[in-house]
């Protein structure tokens, strides 16, 4: 058995398909905790990615020099489309978090019974707060309140930093969908 | 910022003239960031219609004594290797980033470390020798690149740092060196006083890499080897962490480097004695701290993205003094924690007497 390391060494898996700004939100996670004065690495998968195309991120967060940001066994995935699911659902660690976008994902994830599965409507929250393409930031809310490294308000701070500044003025969408995604876990328990 | 641009941004600080490429996944990040920045800076840039002119290009500009680059990936490095090794023959300061993907062919997009052999044993044809760096993040991506400059301007040899695709993908907060050109001055470089900067006045400098006389390429040869031996004396670098007490010691460069890392810390809360050596250069290559760290007999565990490459060098530094184990995925496939883990754990399985 590995040692349980005591201080932050948080890794995290974000995977969907291209279109759903799944780089953009790992950026985001990555520069706030840069932010927040962590030690950070950001992976992406790169290459011939298309919209509809399989796309994921993996994010390094700790307090001391990270060795490697290849993650092959992370504390949380959040998965946002069914292949996404297929695709990492056995890689989550032991004790860890599951997020899912249960919008997309009808089948029961196969993960150990230690893993916390969190099955939140990323999609139709999104929708609700008219725009479909904040769903990433659901996802990223939902995660933060979780996993608690900081908080979505914070993050938000970083919003300017890895949106293009044509899109700056839907930065207070963007942190709204954040508060959305965090307010859900926030209520329903798990 | 991502390993590219932070290279990019770092190489244009250490003073880069003209920069030259042709695009290649995965260092597109390093052309595009150079469109933008070099016209910002009113330096060179080029996007030139091939590897070929890329890296003829960058023997112009070299020959004109101004700080050059170009950047590409595996299988545009190889239609660069007759143009590296004739900046070699005519002792031509640049530099040139490779970050490697996986190969034999044109292979494909994903991180490899398949390169190795091309770039510290020739690549190009003819006995010589580039300076190659094997940064391991992103950091130090950026940090060696004012480095690289000055030792190609230092020894008037081209310099090649070996990054792969994570690397170049990855992000990490990063500062950039911004005062180096500042350092670069008070190295006192030799004056370029080669270069081609037109005639009048002084006598004429020729840049050539064909010598025909009788014996002049043999004397050649025994100058360049002679600067070689200065360079191996002067500029080897390596990091070592653990390495006195360790049964189990793992050389690896680059990304390679940041994996086993983890893989050693999970070890030794284990118990189990694993040290490491991380090459910085991998030529000159660091034969000598290997070799010392060998008279202690403990297992060389190499780690590469490759079938074996680096491990050839290891085991001449070691020098059938201790077993050298290798372990390595070709062709794209990252190397695990777990794997290296479990590697690490079947070395220390002792046969039953």
């Amino acid at each position: 058995m590995v040692k349980q390391i005591n201080h932050l060494y948080e890794e995290v898996t974000i995977a969907g398909f291209g279109g759903q700004g799944i780089i953009l939100v790992g950026k985001l996670l990555a520069q706030a905790a840069m932010k927040a004065g962590k030690e950070v690495t950001f992976m992406p998968s790169y290459g011939a990615e298309v919209r509809g195309g399989a796309s994921n991120c993996m994010v390094v967060i700790s307090d001391q020099p990270i060795p490697s940001p290849v993650v092959s066994n992370p504390q949380c995935v959040i998965a946002m489309s069914k292949a996404a699911l297929a695709k990492f659902e056995k890689t989550v660690k032991k004790g860890g978090t599951l997020i899912i976008n249960s919008s997309q994902i009808d089948v029961q994830p196969k993960v150990d019974d230690s893993v916390e599965v969190v099955k939140i409507p990323i999609d139709e929250i999104a929708v609700g707060l008219g725009n479909a393409k904040v769903a990433n930031m659901v996802a990223l809310g939902a995660y933060l309140q979780k996993r608690g490294v900081f908080s979505p308000d914070e993050a938000a701070e970083s919003l300017p930093d890895v949106l293009a500044e044509r899109y700056h003025v839907i930065i207070p969408l963007n942190k709204k969908a954040m508060q959305k995604g965090a307010e859900f876990v926030k209520n329903n328990g798990k | 910022m991502c390993g590219n641009e932070a290279m990019a941004e770092s190489a244009i600080q250490a003073g880069l003239d003209a920069y030259f490429g042709y695009p290649i996944t995965p260092q597109n990040e390093v052309t595009a960031y150079m469109s933008q920045r070099m016209p910002e800076e009113k330096r060179v840039f080029v996007q030139s219609e091939s590897e070929l002119a890329a890296i003829n290009m960058v023997f112009g500009a070299a020959a004109t004594g101004k700080r050059t680059m170009t950047s590409s990936s595996s299988p545009g490095i190889s239609l660069m290797q007759e143009g590296i090794s004739y900046l070699a023959a005519a002792e031509l300061p640049c530099v040139i980033v490779n970050v490697m993907r996986g190969g034999p062919g044109l292979g494909n997009i994903a991180p490899s470390q398949g390169d190795y052999f091309q770039s510290v044993k020739g690549g190009g044809h003819g006995d010589y020798h580039c300076i190659v760096f094997g940064p391991s993040g992103v950091q130090e991506f950026a940090d060696i690149m004012p480095l690289a400059f000055d030792l190609a301007d230092k020894y008037r040899i081209p310099a090649i740092i070996l990054a792969d695709g994570i690397l170049g993908q990855m992000m990490e907060p990063v500062v950039i060196p911004t005062n180096s050109k500042l350092n670069t001055q008070k190295l006192k470089l030799p004056k370029k006083d080669w270069a081609l900067t037109g005639a009048d006045g002084r006598k004429q400098n020729i840049v050539r890499s064909l010598w025909l006389a009788e014996g002049a390429i043999e004397q050649h040869n025994y100058d360049l080897q002679a600067k070689y031996r200065q360079i191996e004396k002067n500029e080897t670098r390596c990091e070592q962490s653990d390495v006195d007490d360790a049964d189990i010691i793992i050389v690896a460069y680059g990304i390679c480097a940041r994996i086993a890392r983890r893989a050693a810390q999970q070890a030794r809360e284990q118990g189990i004695k694993v040290g490491s050596i991380r090459p910085i250069t991998l030529w000159p290559f660091p034969s000598e701290p290997i070799s010392k760290a060998a008279d202690k007999s403990p297992i060389f565990l190499v780690v590469e993205m490759s079938c074996g490459q680096m491990v050839e060098d290891v085991r001449l530094a070691v020098a059938g003094k201790t077993p050298v184990v290798f372990w390595g995925r070709p062709g794209g496939g990252i190397p695990t924690v777990e794997k290296i883990l479990e590697k690490i754990e079947q070395l220390t399985i002792k046969p039953k007497k």
